[in-house]
């Protein structure tokens, strides 16, 4: 059902625990199955720019979830809040090789937590 | 090690049945409904094999129809019923905890003009006899009840039910495909009218079931063609798959079953004590001996199977993520059970090759698997 990079990311998260002291937290829950995650970021700067300098998640969910979080996790991470914001589900997938069909809405509950936090960040350093 | 705890969803074809069933493709490969030697040695088989399987549940060889499993089974019994009986009402009782085979079937029955009345079932899956009482109508002609349901094990009283029916006038089935050969079942003490059984879930083939229907039940076939059967089930006998399942039947055993209970509460107990936040769904009293089913909160049961199976511990779950349509177990909500709780519930089934030693090693990784999960989970110590 799932592919060889799904489990791997499923079998040995890298990014799967709670952060302490964190800059913003973005919580998002997922309607569809009820599932949860909480995105943490610690933000940085390089170049005069702030980047995504940490992340971490948690998370309440299916393999699809679990995984898709930690490849956001790896996608975000260094990046600048700007690039971080482009990062798609479809770039999630593309990293998990594919998922199956009714698993799609995982990676848009990782997606939408990072933008959440990212938002959030924002919103308070405005 | 490998551990095979999905006894509920299909179970290994015992070496004896395999032994006993060869023979019927090799040799005794005849058509059942031909004349000659080669049919009449099949047909005297079929027959023999039907008098074990009435046997088994108190009835007469002429009460059993084989079919192609539990599925058919309760289509034929439910549509045959409804079609057949349709002028004296329309009016169908089931509950909420059925297998799709009757909950599906119900379904396409109500867009054919009949209605259907759901049962309410309380936490622990008990469906209320009054409940039942007060929804027979006038209209009302079949009750349909599963005996030990598939997903947490309860078992219903349905010696009760069979009497309320009995009462009533009304047809009484009931799908014993788990709890055939598991436990009691006496279609007259009990007084059912129709019983769906399967092969699969006793170490027997897959593909072969068997519907018993009291005499005098009025039926209709649901499925055109020759007249094998009793004229209710068209279509050349699968007497290798009914020879397997008559020697499943023979072989099953009280002493296995207590064992499996043994093993049951023993894996139950274990898990409460070693694993913080649990809680085992369903009845600890009136529980299917090969059943397990519990919730370990705050964690999703879909990653914790693929968990096990990396393991070579295979379960099942009721959690939504494993389900096509995203939905939660429809046994576990009607028992009341909230959704983030169905969530993380699993299945574990046992059957007679389940050792203690395969168990441990469960719990062993069971543990393991549960308080990484947990590590990762927002809701875990919140
Ligand atoms: C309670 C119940 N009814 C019906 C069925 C369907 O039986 P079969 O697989 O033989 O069609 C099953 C098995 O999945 C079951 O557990
Ligand atoms: S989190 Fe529920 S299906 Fe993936």
């Amino acid at each position: 059902m799932y592919t060889e990079k799904v489990m791997e990311h499923f079998k040995h998260p890298r990014h799967l625990k709670e952060m302490k002291d964190p800059d913003a937290v973005g919580t998002v829950g997922n309607p569809t199955c009820g599932d949860m995650m909480h995105v943490y970021i610690k933000v940085g700067k390089k170049d005069g720019k702030e980047i995504i300098e940490d992340i971490s998640v948690q998370t309440f969910g299916c393999v699809a979830a679990i995984s898709t979080s930690d490849v956001v996790c790896d996608l975000a991470k260094g990046k600048t809040m700007e690039d971080a914001k482009k990062i798609s589900k479809e770039d999630i997938i593309k990293e998990l090789g594919t998922l199956p069909h009714q698993k799609i809405h995982c990676s848009v509950l990782a997606q939408d937590g990072l933008n959440k936090a990212i938002e959030k960040y924002e919103n308070k350093n405005k | 090690m490998k551990c095979y705890l999905d006894n509920g969803a299909t179970t290994k074809v015992d070496q004896e049945v395999v032994k006993a069933m060869l023979p019927y493709m090799e040799e005794t490969y005849g058509n059942a409904s031909s004349l000659h030697k080669f049919g009449q040695d099949a047909k005297a088989t079929l027959e023999e094999s039907r008098e074990t399987i009435a046997k088994a549940i108190k009835a007469q060889p002429e009460e059993i129809i084989f079919t192609s499993g539990g599925t058919e089974s309760d289509n034929l019994a439910l549509k045959g019923i409804a079609f057949a009986n349709k002028d004296k009402g329309r009016h169908i009782i089931t509950t909420k905890i059925e297998h799709h085979a009757v909950t599906k079937t119900c379904k396409f029955l109500e867009n054919d003009g009949f209605k259907v009345t759901y049962l309410d079932v309380d936490k622990e899956g008990f469906i209320d006899l009054d409940q039942l009482k007060k929804a027979i109508t006038k209209e009302t002609i079949l009750v349909s009840v599963i005996h030990a349901n598939n997903e947490v094990g309860t078992i219903q009283d349905i010696e009760k039910i069979g009497k309320i029916c009995k009462d009533h006038n009304i047809y009484f089935h009931t799908d014993a495909v788990q709890s055939f050969t598991k436990t009691i079942i006496d279609v007259e003490k009990q007084n059912i009218t129709l019983a769906s059984l399967s092969a699969h879930k006793i170490h027997g083939p897959k593909g072969i079931g068997a519907l018993y229907i009291k005499k005098g039940t009025k039926i209709k076939k649901i499925m055109d063609g020759g007249s094998q059967e009793n004229k209710l089930r068209a279509g050349t006998e699968n007497i290798p798959g009914i020879v397997g399942f008559a020697k499943a039947v023979e072989i099953a055993n009280q002493e296995n079953f207590k064992n499996m209970q043994m093993l049951r509460d023993y894996f139950i107990e274990k898990v409460e004590k070693e694993i913080p936040e649990t809680n085992l769904n369903g009845s600890k009293k009136q529980r299917l001996c090969n059943n397990i089913n519990i919730t370990f909160k705050y964690i999703e049961g879909e990653a914790l199977l693929i968990k096990l199976d990396d393991k070579g511990i295979a379960v099942s779950t009721g959690s939504a993520c494993s389900s096509k349509e995203l939905r939660p177990s429809h046994v576990l909500i009607a028992m009341g059970i909230p959704p983030s709780v169905a969530h993380g519930s699993i299945r574990f089934t046992l059957s007679k090759y389940t050792t203690k030693e395969e168990l441990d090693y469960t719990i062993n990784y069971l543990k393991e698997a549960v308080k990484e999960l947990r590590d990762m989970s927002p809701l875990w110590r919140k």
